[in-house]
């Protein structure tokens, strides 16, 4: 302390010293000054107008000379306090402890604002004595501590101060004199008026405007860096006084605070726009609201779901913008030709309900399907290449979901790679997951629910990982729940085949002759085992014991292994219909020639020249139109299906949830915690049924064009359905775990569907001819012919040339195999880079570990000596004298901990470098 | 020349203009700690009265009307440890809480605020009122004492099982998302 002290003084002596020598400079250059000022006392009024406002008392009783003269000293002043600031920096660079030390000692003063307005008080009224009460204005101007300390002083710090001035006013003197000098002659000129300021910031050299610069800027740290002090208010406040009075005087010092305040503008901007983007993703609050209750599992479907959607928004957008609408607009109209009408016999039923939900009559003839397409190479005014843009969209869609979902799944890779420090999960999620922004109840609320959820998913993996119980009975369990799963599995896929194989027999004989039960076998069959199968796999899965999030990924692949099947009888109906369909086609054509020589036959002899299309085009034959039969079965499947889903989820979940809540109370058992109870959220059935859905649309998009439209809508409608019914009547699972956000797995499923998929698309595509009267490729032996007419007929000839060059089997080999070795090399660099990763990762946490072991060691050792140490001062103590047995471990324990910074005042908690601490720590060592 | 005349006089009026800045920001806040008690707190400054807020009026500010821990940051920011806030504590506690304010001295009065046995030591009873705090003490007592247990063994360096300020200070620095 006594250091402290004197320290103080020291500084403080400095600083008086400056305010004495203030006044010295003025008393200096007065005389000369009051000639100059009479003729420009008034616009440096105006210019000093913040001055002469402060004093306006003052200058009601002072003579309007003395005022002038006046003016021009603060002027005067002004100068040589830069000189005199510039030797403060200088000295505040060699010392800065010694500026905190004065700090420190400036904190008790409390009423500064009190003295203040006393000192203007006696100003009032010394207004005779002009020097006197210029003195007194320098003084205000000052550092009202510094002057509080020069009252306070004593006669004692006197002399010193004196000397110093002595020895420093020489020199000082003479630079302010050279300024005035300068000043004066450019206040003899006759412009000079308002340059006067410039010239006091212009007479500053280069190098002195460094030394500002640096000064300021020095000053800005210490404002920056206490900003970090844990002082209290009180102390930052005196330590910010006391460099406001630069802060006035410093027109550099503004630039700092613009560009601080501009900062702080930018923060606030870069926040605001955070919120932005959030709140620009759609369905995020919505989300989050759900992760927070049910937990990251529930939530990973619905970021899903809002993915897929932006997926089928894409494909809707290439198939509505560049298929159906240039049909619409440019194509020929409705009536037409016969492809674009509907037949006689079908348009009295035509605009019937029933019929339209089927997706027959008017709906069948418009643009929604392949077949309602004109086979015309260019159509309107654009002379827009229709069938081919109609096959690109269709390859086009394709090809941008594989792109898609592969580099969503390398993305996700690459986060899972990076992989997160977990080092301090539980002590991060402990202090540091509550947000302090939060002041709305109800986000509170979901924040509060949030925490427990993610505490409750962690904790599950704790115990996960700490599990190791039985491992051969867990083996023995997993191994026989999977040959019970392969036995479902096998079971339903027989059934399936059997009850296709006997479909197929009762489709030869004809339906006719059966029952319902008979005619609906294959889906009554099907949706049973969509029903049941999942049940018995999610009861085989508790003989497993797995973790939740390992058990859903098996429930899925199972639950996917039996979809398949689904799939796989839907694939073989339907090539079957496909083949019935051709035959029919057949046979139409050979009436068609026949019809056509009727016509023929029966109007050339009446009138030769009338043309044969006088026939209304609903009148003419045409063929059964293939394609458009399968648009119509997936578009009939994908509304059904969501039917269902809707169905299920009214009935299954809502009117459960409606049940229970109020038959509760007048019911024999609690319904709520007994047999029926609410419901959980059935993630993986909902994800398949997404994933299915979604392999649906692949296949089906090229044949309807308005699959994807009809997608979005229900996945539009599904998004806000499922978020309202899981927040209203579903419970949380009673293990929530954690899923990853990236949910790869999902997407791997994702893939394999739309491979699976593809597949009978292409098949279509490559190998069936397309009908001939209906749709873009009509009158083409193979759809993908529409490519080498555009290459004959759009491009010059030496473009198809060189195509052709290029599909020449030895070019195309050679690049296949390049292309394998491509990939071959890549795959072996990321397994190796994968490897090196791991590697690094294993070192990084045995270091961390092994660190920790130390610490731990020397914290035990440290422990140990200090007892030694203790039993060795108490043995000594009980011999000789019993005060200083606490010394040796005080110096221990204060070296091994660093408690917080203290706030100086706070009483209430024993603060390091408190006296008490050390006593504190040792007590707790000791016992 | 003139257009440093010119330069000279603008500064010199952002200069003002700034003060002014400055004044009302400091009358804003002052405005919001009059409004809490305004039977308690003069608005004129001048002779530096000696008054505090007690702990229930500020507790209520929509700030940290929903914080789980309201009581520990005010009790933590007040001069006498019981909450009573003057108005310097208040702006000490508005300039920490700010996002302003540098990691470094959120981290301490962090520290402060979880200590809630003023021992300068998070120690287990600390972490559990903690969780029971964050969860609105939805965990059963086991599940507590695991997540207890494992955070003190994560962030514990000198191994006396209970964290302190070094410990805190290491692990916090290193999270993610630590108070931003």
């Amino acid at each position: 302390m006594p250091r402290h002290k004197l320290i103080a003084s020291e500084s403080d002596g400095k600083d008086n010293e400056f305010s004495l020598y203030y006044v010295e400079v003025e008393e200096n250059s007065q005389g000369g000054q009051e000639k100059q000022t009479t003729r420009d006392g008034k616009r440096r009024r105006e210019r000093n107008g913040e001055v002469s406002r402060r004093r306006a008392s003052e200058k009601r009783t002072t003579e309007v000379d003395n005022k002038r003269a006046k003016k021009k000293h603060e002027k005067r002043h002004k100068t040589a306090r830069k000189e005199g600031e510039k030797h403060e920096k200088r000295q505040r660079r060699k010392n800065a402890d010694e500026e905190e030390a004065e700090e420190e000692s400036n904190k008790d003063k409390k009423n500064i604002k009190n003295e203040r307005t006393k000192t203007l008080k006696r100003d009032d009224e010394k207004e005779k004595d002009v020097k006197k009460k210029r003195k007194k204005h320098v003084k205000n101007e000052e550092d009202s501590a510094n002057f509080e300390k020069t009252k306070q002083k004593d006669c004692h710090d006197m002399p010193l101060k004196e000397k110093k001035k002595k020895r420093k006013k020489p020199e000082t003197t003479s630079e302010s004199e050279s300024k005035s000098e300068s000043e004066s002659e450019s206040d003899s000129a006759p412009e000079s008026k308002d340059n006067q300021a410039v010239g006091v910031l212009g007479s500053l050299t280069p190098e002195e405007l460094e030394k500002l610069k640096e000064a300021v800027d020095e000053r800005k740290k210490l404002i920056a860096t206490m900003r970090g002090k844990p002082w209290p208010m009180k102390k930052k406040l005196v330590v910010l006084r006391s460099s406001c009075v630069l802060q006035r005087q410093e027109t550099l010092l503004i630039i700092s605070f613009l560009y601080y305040s501009n900062c702080q503008k930018w923060m606030k901007f870069q926040r605001d726009f955070e919120n932005f983007k959030t709140a620009c993703i759609p369905w995020e609050m919505k989300i989050k609201e759900i992760e927070s209750h049910f937990g990251s599992s529930v939530a990973s479907y619905f970021i899903f779901l809002r993915w897929m959607y932006g997926i089928n928004m894409i494909l809707f957008g290439l198939t509505f913008g560049l298929v159906m609408v240039p049909e619409a607009l440019m194509g020929k109209p409705y009536g037409s030709i016969p492809r674009k009408t509907v037949p006689r016999e079908e348009e009295a039923s035509a605009m019937n309900f029933a019929v339209l939900w089927d997706f027959g009559g008017y709906a069948k003839y418009s643009v929604l399907f392949y077949g309602y397409y004109n086979s015309q190479r260019a159509i309107g005014w654009l002379k827009f290449r229709l069938p081919l843009s109609y096959f690109l969209v269709g390859v086009g869609t394709v090809a941008y979901s594989y792109m898609v979902v592969i580099r969503t799944m390398a993305r996700n890779a690459n986060e899972e790679g990076g992989g997160d420090d977990t080092s301090f999960n539980f002590s991060w999620k402990t202090f540091t997951s509550w947000d302090y922004l939060i002041g709305n109840p109800e986000t509170a609320d979901n924040k509060f629910a949030s925490i427990t959820t993610s505490f409750k998913e962690a904790i599950v993996e704790e115990q996960e990982s700490r599990k190791d119980d039985n491992i051969h009975l867990t083996r023995f369990l997993r191994v026989l729940a999977n040959f019970l799963v392969l036995c479902c599995l096998a079971g339903s896929g027989y059934l399936i085949y059997f009850v296709v194989r006997r479909s197929q027999k009762f489709a030869l004989l004809g339906l006719e002759s059966y029952g319902w039960w008979e005619r609906n076998e294959v889906n009554m069959v099907m949706s049973l085992l969509g029903m049941f199968c999942p049940m018995l796999f999610d009861v085989i899965s508790t003989l497993e014991n797995y973790h939740p999030r390992v058990a859903l990924q098996w429930q899925l692949g199972r639950i996917f292994a039996l979809f398949l099947g689904n799939l796989y009888t839907f694939i073989i109906a339907l090539m079957d219909a496909i083949q019935l369909k051709r035959a029919e086609e057949e046979i139409v054509k050979k009436n068609m020639t026949i019809w056509q020589a009727n016509l023929y036959n029966g109007t050339v002899p009446d009138n030769s020249t009338a043309p044969p299309t006088t026939v209304h085009p609903a009148d003419i034959p045409r063929g059964p139109c293939w394609e458009t039969m399968v648009g119509q079965e997936f578009v009939r499947l994908i509304i059904s299906d969501t039917m269902t889903t809707y169905i299920t989820l009214i009935i299954g979940d809502f009117l459960r949830a409606v049940l229970v809540r109020f038959l509760n109370n007048c019911w024999c058992w609690d319904l709520e915690y007994g047999f029926p109870s609410y419901s959980e959220f059935d993630v993986s059935g909902n994800v398949l049924g997404l994933i299915f859905n979604q392999g649906m649309i692949w296949m089906g998009a090229f044949y309807a064009p308005c699959l994807p439209a009809l997608n979005l809508l229900r996945l539009h409608v599904s998004m806000y359905l499922q978020c309202w019914a899981v927040m209203c009547c579903n419970v949380p699972q009673e293990r929530v775990f954690k899923a990853s956000g990236s949910n790869n797995f999902y997407m791997a499923m994702l893939l394999v569907i739309l491979f699976l998929s593809t597949l009978p698309a292409i098949y279509t595509i490559v190998s069936i001819p397309p009908s001939f009267d209906c749709g873009p490729f009509s009158g083409k032996t193979r759809m993908f012919d529409v490519i080498q007419e555009t290459l004959e007929s759009d491009f010059p000839a030496w473009f198809g040339k060189v195509f052709s060059y290029a599909s020449n089997p030895g070019l195309v080999l050679p690049f296949l195999l390049l292309l394998v070795l491509a990939i071959y090399y890549l795959q072996s660099t990321s397994k190796t880079y994968k490897r090196v990763n791991m590697e690094l990762k294993k070192k990084l946490q045995t270091q961390n570990e092994e660190n920790k072991k130390k610490n731990k060691l020397a914290a035990l050792k440290a422990a140990n000596e200090l007892e030694q140490a203790r039993k060795a001062g108490e043995t000594r103590s009980s011999s000789s004298q019993h005060t200083q047995n606490s010394e040796p471990p005080v110096s221990s324990t204060h070296t091994t901990t660093r408690p917080p910074a203290s706030r100086g005042h706070t009483s209430s908690g024993h603060l390091p470098g408190h006296p008490q601490q050390p006593q504190k720590n040792s007590h707790s060592n000791r016992r | 020349q003139r257009n440093k005349t010119i330069n000279f006089i603008t500064k010199q009026n952002i200069n003002i203009f700034f003060s002014f800045l400055t004044f009302f920001l400091h009358c804003s806040l002052h405005g919001r700690y009059h409004e809490l008690a305004p039977h308690l707190v003069p608005m004129d400054y001048t002779n530096d009265p000696d008054v505090k807020i007690p702990l229930a009026l500020i507790v209520n500010m929509p700030e940290l009307k929903e914080n789980p821990f309201r009581n520990r940051i005010v009790e933590s920011f007040s001069e006498d440890g019981q909450g009573n806030l003057s108005f310097n504590d208040f702006v000490d506690m508005f300039s920490v809480l700010s996002e302003m304010a540098p990691r470094e001295l959120k981290a301490i009065f962090a520290f402060k605020i979880y200590d809630f046995n003023v021992d300068n030591y998070i120690c287990k009873e600390d972490l559990e009122k903690t969780l029971n705090k964050l969860t609105k003490e939805e965990l059963t007592p086991e599940e507590v004492n695991l997540v207890c247990e494992k955070a003190i063994e994560e962030a514990d360096l000198d191994g006396d099982n209970k964290l302190s300020f070094a410990d805190f200070e290491n692990m916090i620095s290193r999270a993610p998302d630590f108070l931003r």
